[in-house]
């Protein structure tokens, strides 16, 4: 699939695609999105730059492989449930931290939200992992 | 306790390399381990003696009643005391006959594994703790059995081994599950108060057949007896403390702990006597016919197991006694044998008894460990060997006509055991100078030291009867009769029945000594005769399960794709439709509650059952394939429409992946391009298809009409945003709620993401792949 025009949009809308996924995964835990949503559409970003460009420059941007991503991502999920211990409630319960940001407001992180980019490097890696090497042969 | 029990299992890790350091002499090194720990339990000794028990609990899963619990009393004493005793010598022996072996630091480890495992079990209280013990004894007894791993008979041996125990071992979780259940308790100590309540269980007989299971196929009883002369293939060492005292009997160990909870039954005492006094009978039998010097004492250990099985059924304070004493005597001289035949093994190149002879003058300290070992096997007093013959026959004798036929068994068995004992002793070491590959001298002192004091033991307990009796028997007699006995023993106790009797058994048994030949050629055309065995029977066994598995291998798995798929839409089906036939849960369809959809929902319609259509007749895969993806859109735009933006969400998401994904794998099947339907294939396709699609249809029409429980849904609506912190449901179920689920979900994802990696990988036949393969892995280093 080598048309000038995709491969000279493709990384443009790739960014595009990958900015929109990590909106997705943010918002989600007030209205439609999260964590695999957003893996999704960044592993179709992924998949529409490999079909553009070549399998090579997917791999060189990502720089990490992406079954590696996708280890992480369970690492990162279960690691989340680690205050549960400290504060002695059951394991993944959510737990709330208000970060003031020195302006007056206050950024809340929260443990679901650690779990939920977890769960979104899973989905990237996992499906990019797939489709990497299935675009690798042609 | 915990640590006398762990602490093996600890420097299992350290042996290899303290192995390294020191060569085979690590071998003296590590043995202090099982010297401290025999030393622990010796300093233990008189607290038992008063207190009867010592006790200590760790808690593992306290929900569920499985605890680490340790009971030490006066038979898991005398266990203790007999595993960690022995295992210092064999500790010491491995050192001396494994010397040089390139393996020998992993052959440690094992060794203290095992040993480990084995104090587990008989200190442990919680039924579900033994367990875990006991499967801990099969493995490492595995890894023992199979340590030539190289040579095939010794994997085999191995295998067998694991098949037979862990078979049985199941078979004793069972029952060990069934008894705490209907208990409600699963501590040892607490089930033995519970008397024979447990006796009067309905499920009595499955749990007493379960256990059995168990202590039967790790005590090498007739059926199962015949992972134990193949065991053999094992290095001496293994045999000497494996198949001597300690593995083996776990089972019989098994049967005296029961012996309260479950024992004392006509049920126990019959299939116990049987079996143990058949296993007897055969197992010398067995044994007579052998030539190799391990084979002859590993059917005599088989017998003895018997022995002491039909002891325990016959039950009794009497019986107990005879039982506790015998075990006690055949661990010290069957190790010691264990070990002279390896000895004589390693010095002169062979354990077939027809080629040794004339080894007296060469090794003199072998032949007199030996010598010891065998009296005390033939009960010739003043050994502890005699003592337990004797309290046997005086058992036998005061019951009833059913004792007196045991009593007969066991006089024959013993008799055939004398021989055998003194068979394996002297023919060696008497007689004149045999044709053996290697010319034999007395052997190191790692390998003679564990044999000389294990004899000299039994000798000492023969003359230390009495204060033995008073102690430690008393104290194993009392705690498997879990009533305090009357126990008392003497060296001499007059000229009685027993006494004649005993003395008629070792006439016998050297009548069979000077006719050996002749018994032997006997008993080896009447087992040729008989031709099968259940050693047979386990390789016919697993053939045919090999051959069944290949049957459903090829029927089911033929690498055929459309086969698969079939077989899934079949069972399919059938899950949806035979229970809607069965209970007659057919949704009730009113035509009149149909509601007209607005335009924009009949043209998503239309355009989902435009899609399908396209599907149907495509010419090429890939425009079927597309096509399909226009029906998943077109779901999409109804969950979107019935306000389920998340779903639709990522259903738009999954289908375009689903596309990409599909297109891209039929691009390297280099499959036929055109996407041929007719015929016979196609005919049976649409009626599966028609049957999957609208079995699905009326399922999810009388879901519909069920009453729904909104519980689960009001609890999240009200929930959510109050500690949750969120306003998509759905997205807090994932993250918060359920997020354990969630957890095990992406981790499925991730395993599954590696499996589709090796499968597109995995390229049977490599034509020109290699390169990109080689490129693909350093992209990945990189």
């Amino acid at each position: 699939m080598n048309t000038v025009i995709l491969r000279t949009i493709a990384p443009a809308l790739t960014a595009l695609m990958i900015l929109f996924s990590l909106f997705v995964l943010l918002r989600g835990h007030n209205e439609p999105g999260g964590g695999f949503i957003g893996g999704l559409i960044a592993a179709s970003a992924m998949a529409l730059f490999g079909i553009a460009s070549g399998v090579q420059a997917v791999r060189r941007a990502l720089y990490f492989h992406p079954v590696s991503l996708t280890g992480f991502g369970v690492l990162m999920a279960a690691a989340s449930g680690i205050p549960s211990y400290v504060n002695k409630v059951p394991f993944l319960s959510g737990i709330w931290w208000k970060i003031p940001l020195g302006n007056g407001e206050y950024f809340d992180l929260s443990t679901p939200m650690i779990f939920d980019i977890g769960v979104w490097f899973v989905v990237v890696g996992a499906i990019t992992a797939i489709t990497l090497t299935l675009e690798e042969v042609e | 306790m915990l640590v006398a029990v762990l602490s093996g299992f600890i420097l299992a890790i350290f042996a290899p390399t303290i192995k390294r350091f020191l060569g085979y002499r690590a071998g003296w090194v590590l043995a202090l381990l099982p010297a401290s720990i025999f030393i622990y339990f010796l300093s233990l000794y008189d607290q038992v003696m008063t207190q009867r028990a010592v006790f200590e609990l760790y808690e593992w899963v306290p929900t569920l009643g499985i605890n680490l619990s340790f009971y030490l009393d006066g038979i898991s004493l005398m266990f203790a005391l007999l595993i960690s005793g022995i295992g210092t010598f064999i500790m010491i022996s491995s050192g001396g006959y494994l010397k040089g072996h390139v393996n020998q630091g992993r052959f440690f480890a094992f060794m203290l594994m095992f040993m480990a495992s084995m104090l587990g079990v008989v200190l442990a209280s919680n039924l579900i703790a033994i367990f875990f013990f006991w499967e801990m004894t099969s493995v490492t007894s595995f890894l023992l059995i199979g340590f030539d791993h190289l040579r095939k008979a010794a994997r085999r041996a191995a295998f067998q081994a694991l098949v037979v125990t862990g078979l049985g071992g199941l078979g004793m979780l069972g029952g060990f599950i069934i008894l705490g259940v209907s208990v409600g308790n699963f501590e040892l100590v607490e089930i033995m108060q519970f008397g024979t309540e447990i006796k009067d269980l309905d499920l009595y007989f499955v749990i007493l057949v379960l256990v059995l299971l168990g202590a039967f196929t790790k005590s090498a009883q007739f059926p199962f007896h015949f992972w134990l002369p193949n065991a053999m293939e094992a290095p001496t060492p293994v045999s000497a403390f494996l198949h001597s005292a300690t593995m083996v009997k776990a089972g019989v160990y098994l049967l005296m702990r029961m012996y309260p909870i479950l024992g004392d039954t006509i049920e126990w005492s019959v299939i116990l006597g049987t079996f143990g006094a058949f296993t007897l009978l055969s197992g010398t039998f067995i044994a007579i016919r052998q030539t190799d010097l391990k084979r002859m004492l590993a059917y005599t250990t088989m017998a003895s197991l018997g022995l002491l099985v039909m002891l325990i059924g016959v039950g009794g304070e009497g019986a107990i006694e005879g039982a506790v004493l015998y075990l006690f005597a055949h661990s010290l001289f069957k190790g010691g044998l264990f070990t002279v035949a390896g000895t004589i093994d390693h010095e002169a190149g062979t354990r077939d008894i027809t080629k040794l002879g004339g080894l007296r003058s060469k090794m003199p300290i072998t032949f007199f460990a030996a010598l010891i070992a065998a009296l005390s096997m033939g009960g010739i007093i003043p050994l502890v060997g005699f003592i337990a013959k004797e309290s046997m026959y005086h058992a036998l004798l005061h019951g009833n006509n059913y004792t007196l036929i045991l009593l007969a068994v066991a006089i024959i068995g013993n008799a055939f055991m004398f021989a055998i004992g003194f068979a394996v002793a002297l023919k060696p070491m008497l007689g004149k100078l045999g044709d053996m590959p290697k010319a034999a001298h007395e052997a190191p002192i790692m390998l003679w030291i564990g044999a000389l004091v294990l004899g000299i033991c039994g000798l000492a307990a023969g003359f230390g009867i009495t204060y033995l009796g008073s102690t430690l028997i008393h104290s194993a007699v009392s705690s498997i009769n879990n009533e305090n006995a009357s126990t008392e023993l003497h060296l001499w106790a007059g000229i009685n029945m027993p006494l004649i009797l005993s003395l008629f058994t070792m006439g016998l048994g050297a009548i069979i000594y000077m006719n050996y030949h002749r018994v032997r050629i006997f008993a080896d055309d009447v087992l040729n005769w008989i031709g099968w065995g259940p050693d047979k029977g386990f390789d016919q066994f697993f053939a045919g399960l090999l051959a069944i598995a290949q049957w459903v291998t090829r029927n089911m798995q033929n690498g055929d794709l459309k086969t698969y798929m079939r077989y899934i839409f079949i069972m399919l089906a059938l899950v949806i439709w035979v229970p809607m036939f069965i209970y007659g849960a057919f949704p009730s369809i009113d035509l009149t509650k149909l509601v007209t959809p607005t335009f924009y929902e009949a043209g998503i319609l239309l355009m989902a059952v435009l899609g399908l259509y396209a599907v149907l007749v495509a010419k090429s895969r890939l425009t079927s394939i597309v096509s399909l993806g226009i029906l998943g859109f077109s779901v999409a735009l109804l969950f979107m429409l019935f306000g389920a933006p998340d779903l639709s969400f990522t259903q738009f998401m999954v289908e375009t992946l689903s596309v990409v994904i599909l297109a891209l794998v039929m691009t390297r099947l280099k499959l036929d391009k055109s996407d041929r339907k007719y015929g016979l294939y196609a005919i049976i396709s649409a009626i599966i298809a028609t049957a999957v699609g609208t079995g699905m249809t009326l399922l999810l029409l009388r879901v519909m009409q069920t009453e729904l429980d909104m519980s689960l849904s009001n609890y999240f609506t009200k929930y959510s945003a109050a500690i949750a912190h969120g306003h998509n449901i759905v997205n807090v179920i994932l993250v918060d709620f359920r997020a354990l689920d969630t957890l095990g979900e992406i981790s499925v994802v991730m395993t599954t993401g590696i499996v589709v990696l090796a499968l597109i990988r995995l390229k049977p036949k490599v034509d020109n792949n290699k390169d990109q393969n080689e490129d693909n892995l350093k992209g990945s280093v990189k």
